[in-house]
């Protein structure tokens, strides 16, 4: 079988412009994001990486004044076309949130109810191993399941909620600042993960850590504001070599070597 | 220099001296207000419980134990019936027995009867509790003076037997069984209506409504209902539930033929109404305070809207739900002008057996009791009274348990 | 990390449709959100029905030979029995027993408004504040019974039972007023706690002491939220039915002396229909001409309440 040329990245951007109302928050900008590769997405605050990134997965769909022009393309189909069921396109484009947000409920019901709603048919117990495992997270709580996952740390929850993504077997996982809200010990427990996660899923990164960026990912894309219209683009996207390497963007230059602003 | 001067140095403090004392009076006088508040509360609830206890001068046209040696009040069922046959006259006996067979009537009827019909106890006069307990020499005397042939006794107009006695048209006898029985019937009526439909209705404007005209004129509506005056809700269940819907609400559907449309349904009904925009605030609070992180986490693994709701929107926002029922729930058990209007019976006296059968309510006696000029009506209105404030207190105590209990754990 | 590629759940599946992510027909959703939406729909079929209802028999009502509205709206008689229609006789008792209300609700709620939110400690307003909730849960009923058979008989004692009836107006006004305070006070409180701190901050800045602060500064930023408090007490007040319906007298007649008995609106519509009526006559019909009447008039006091709390909270937003 030979493959269209679309069909080799995970997910692309023609020409995408993101609107709140009349405020245009993200333009034109044009991604080709690479299968099971890390990618992150850096730049400073208000540029609109969590827009960009919410919009992969039409989480924007829920602020009523957004809106999107161009075209975010998955294996050639553009996901926001009219036929698109934005529940199905969250079903392949998994997220992970800024501060760990598992269901007030137990452990395992926090990785069977996705399971369960998306109609999975299967063993229960060991899609909920399987998924906590792969999360590096069933050595801590297999014998508490039952236990509410409120009773976890911040660490532990965040990988929860990696786990609740990954049993859902997503194609795409999208993270936003995911380790910002934890401690230096659990944010390199997620970092080693996302390595691991990485053999079978892609994975889309927000981070404010440039270090982090250098660490994990394997390209990276700089976002910077326009300043006349306070709009964000993405001015910079490479392997993350380049970037800290050798920029071709003075501007990405300063701001990872941190002499912006 | 000296055209804009300032106290200074000792004048100063004089000065703010007397602005803070001025501010201490107006303190006083504020908290004072608060304390008048809880005055009329004490007031409120002193006179009731004086109301239901105290002195009663009476006098019966026969002495008890001129009819049995045991305390009527002991008498087993078989006895008080054999009371019945001997001291009634044939006529009378047989006309109470068409009425309803005396074999099955309770006990506690037929020591009504016995109280009614062969002791017939007379309630002269009753006295409130304070003056019963600090001036009993005084009604002594007075009692004596006044009517020289009564008896005078301490009675608590709250009695178990208060309780579980039918409704009756002599004050010594009544009680507020047919009442508890109706209130409990419209209770239950009103909230299975107004919890689904006002939950329904607040899952709608908290998670489906985007910001239109149509939606913030429901909005508005739902927050101009919770003002209407209850009066009204009971022309509306009126003209509606009891004249225009009287087919169903008189259950002549379900071939019952004995009634009108003026039965606990159309009363239940009109009362669900009442309560539904108090439901319908409530859960909205309850849903409001659900936190977003919740929600965006179920669409991040795929949910549907109504998946969301269901699973997590719901469990989440259950105990303010509730809380909010319960107060809806004591809101209906107290409201009286509705039942007025849509035609409580104010003497009835069988309990009712169903949604379609007439019906009266705890505070529809408090009502007719407190309007009736004699003491011994007033009496039993305080009972009622306390009766129907520990319902609404174990229901609000209930309430703020659940509160206590399922605190948000966010 | 020996067998770390073991326990990894299965890579997505390999041959994956493009189609998978077309729309799917999800009947059940829609159905819910109609349902949903009929469900809330319900609340505005309410107030229409109370409309139609009410303005219906009031037409009816109005249509009659025997009535006017002229005679309806300029007379002072309200006597069914010989054809004398004047809303004024029970407007009047109406408005006696409300101002009255007011005049006890309106600075006793305010003041214990101030109370709670400037000065009391937490531990004191959880204290008071519950005292207000249970006053505020009080089955009217029961206020009626407090107003006839203490109130009354106190005001008897002080004022002269010469001069006062066992039905008045000021008894039952009191005891309405007693009634609103909690409503006053909340909203009041709301409110005043509404006004954001910065403005007390600038106030202390200044000099002001904090009974400075409260009054000249906080009160005045608050007014229109209690404007709104004054408002909602009133058509409370208007609305009310058994406290006056057991304690102000059962018969009509114009007068805004507070000593004499005269029955309101609302006490009136229960009084009449609370006896076996007959539907379709005129006095039946003439109950939902005064219904319609409360009805409108609580409404516009309502809405006024509702746009100046909207207002308010834009102001501070
Ligand atoms: N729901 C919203 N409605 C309107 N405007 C929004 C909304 N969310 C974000 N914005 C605006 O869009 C722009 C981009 O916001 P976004 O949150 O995407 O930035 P970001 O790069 O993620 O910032 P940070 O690094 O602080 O998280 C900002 O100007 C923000 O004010
Ligand atoms: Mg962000």
């Amino acid at each position: 079988m030979t493959q269209p040329e679309t069909m080799q990245y995970a997910i692309e951007t023609n020409d995408l412009s993101i609107f709140y109302g009349k405020f245009e928050a993200v333009r034109d900008v044009n991604l080709k994001i690479e299968k099971q590769k890390i990618t992150a997405i850096i730049g400073p605050s208000g540029c609109g990486k969590s827009t960009l990134l919410r919009a992969f997965n039409r989480m924007n769909d829920f602020v009523p004044t957004s809106r999107v022009e161009g075209e975010i393309l998955m294996h050639g189909t553009n996901l926001y076309s009219k036929q698109i069921d934005p529940v199905e396109v969250r079903r392949r484009i998994g997220m992970v949130f800024q501060k760990p947000n598992p269901f007030p409920k137990s452990i395992y019901e926090n990785i069977a109810w996705g399971a369960r709603i998306n109609g999975f048919k299967g063993d229960m117990d060991e899609l909920v191993e399987q998924s906590l495992r792969g999360a590096a997270l069933w050595d801590e709580v297999k014998d508490k399941l039952k236990q509410s996952a409120y009773a976890l740390s911040g660490g532990q929850q965040q990988r929860l909620c990696i786990a609740r993504t990954i049993a859902i077997q997503p194609e795409i996982i999208l993270m936003d600042e995911p380790a910002s809200a934890l401690d230096p010990i659990s944010t390199l427990r997620i970092e080693e993960l996302m390595q691991e996660l990485k053999k079978n899923y892609t994975i889309l990164i927000v981070t404010h850590n440039m270090q982090q960026a250098a660490r994990v990912s394997d390209y990276t894309a700089m976002m910077m504001l326009y300043e006349e219209t306070r709009s964000g683009t993405v001015i910079e996207y490479d392997e993350t070599k380049t970037i800290f390497t050798r920029p071709k963007d003075k501007r990405t230059e300063d701001y990872v070597t941190g002499r912006f602003g | 220099m000296t055209k804009f001067t300032y106290p200074q140095e000792q004048d100063l403090q004089r000065f703010v001296n007397a602005r803070y004392r001025t501010a201490w009076i107006w303190q006083i006088v504020f908290l004072s207000a608060l304390l008048l508040a809880i005055l009329s509360l004490s007031a409120l609830s002193l006179d009731v419980v004086d109301g239901a206890f105290g002195y009663v001068a009476y006098e019966f046209k026969k002495d008890p134990l001129t009819i049995s040696q045991t305390p009527i009040d002991d008498l087993q069922k078989e006895e008080l019936l054999t009371i019945l046959q001997t001291s009634l006259s044939k006529g009378a006996y047989g006309k109470l027995d068409k009425e309803k067979p005396m074999e099955t009537r309770t006990a506690e009827d037929l020591y009504s009867l016995v109280l009614e019909r062969i002791i017939q106890v007379k309630t002269l006069e009753t006295f409130p509790l304070y003056d019963s307990l600090f001036r009993k020499a005084e009604i002594e005397a007075y009692v004596q003076e006044t009517y020289p042939d009564a008896r005078l006794e301490f009675r608590s107009w709250l009695t178990p037997r208060f309780l579980t006695s039918p409704m009756s048209s002599r004050a010594e006898f009544a009680g507020v069984r047919t009442a508890l029985f109706g209130s409990m019937w419209l209770v239950t009526i009103a909230i299975a209506f107004a919890l689904p439909v006002g939950v329904g209705a607040a899952i709608y404007l908290q998670e489906y409504a985007r910001k239109n005209f149509i939606n913030t004129i429901i909005q508005m509506n739902i927050n101009n209902l919770a003002g209407v005056p209850s009066i009204v809700y009971g022309m509306l269940g009126l003209a509606i539930f009891v004249r225009a819907m009287e087919a169903f609400t008189s259950g002549a559907m379900f071939g019952i033929t004995d009634t009108n449309g003026r039965t606990i349904m159309s009363a239940g009904l009109t009362m669900g109404i009442l309560v539904l925009p108090l439901v319908i605030i409530n859960a909205q609070e309850a849903i409001k305070a659900v936190p977003d992180s919740i929600r965006q986490a179920a669409y991040g693994v795929g949910a549907t809207k109504w998946q969301t709701v269901w699973s997590h929107v719901l469990p989440n926002a259950l105990p303010g739900i509730l809380t909010g029922s319960i107060l809806a729930m004591s809101r209906a058990v107290g409201e009286t002008a509705p039942l007025i209007i849509v035609g409580a019976s104010t003497f009835i006296s069988i309990d009712p057996n169903g949604p379609f059968s007439k019906f009266t309510a705890l505070p529809i006696q408090i009502y007719q009791w407190t309007a009736r000029p004699q003491g011994e009506f007033h009496a039993i209105a305080a009972a009622a009274i306390i009766v129907l404030l520990s319902l609404l207190l174990t229901l609000n105590a209930t309430a703020i348990l659940l509160r206590n209990r399922f605190q948000q754990r966010f | 990390m020996t067998e770390q590629t073991n326990h990894h759940p299965s890579p997505p599946p390999a041959s994956f449709r493009p189609s998978d992510l077309k729309r799917k027909l999800r009947i059940g959703e829609g159905a819910i959100e109609t349902l949903l939406f009929i469900l809330g729909f319900l609340t505005i079929f309410v107030t229409v029905s109370i409309v139609i209802v009410l303005g219906d028999q009031a037409l009816l009502f109005f249509n009659d030979p025997q009535v006017s509205f002229r005679e309806f709206f300029m007379t002072t008689q309200w006597q069914p029995a010989i054809g004398q229609f004047g809303i004024w006789a029970l407007v009047s008792a109406t408005l006696t027993t409300s101002l009255i209300a007011m005049a006890v609700s309106l600075p006793l709620g305010l003041s214990a408004a101030i109370y709670l939110s400037q000065y009391a400690s937490p531990r004191a307003r959880s204290v008071l504040k519950p005292i207000l909730e249970i006053l505020a849960g009080i089955p009217t009923v029961v206020y009626g019974f407090f107003a006839l058979l203490f109130v009354t008989p106190l005001l008897r004692d002080l004022l002269g039972a010469d001069k006062l009836g066992v039905y008045n107006m000021l008894s039952a006004g009191i005891v309405m007023g007693i009634m609103i305070l909690p409503l006053i006070s909340s909203m009041s409180e709301d409110a005043l706690s509404a006004v954001p701190n910065s403005l007390r901050e600038a106030a202390y800045a200044m000099g002001a002491t904090p009974f400075e602060a409260s009054i000249q500064v906080i009160l005045p930023a608050a007014l229109s939220g209690i404007g709104a408090a004054i408002i909602v007490g009133i058509s409370r007040a208007v609305g009310e039915t058994m406290i006056v319906a057991v304690a102000s007298g059962a018969t009509s007649k114009f007068t805004f002396n507070p000593l004499e008995a005269a029955e309101t609106m609302t006490a009136h519509i229960a009084r009449i229909s609370g006896g076996d009526l007959s539907y379709n006559t005129i006095d039946y019909n003439s109950l939902f001409a005064i219904a319609l009447m409360l009805f409108l008039v609580t409404l516009v006091l309502n809405l006024i309440s509702q746009w100046i709390v909207s207002k308010f909270r834009e102001q501070y937003e």
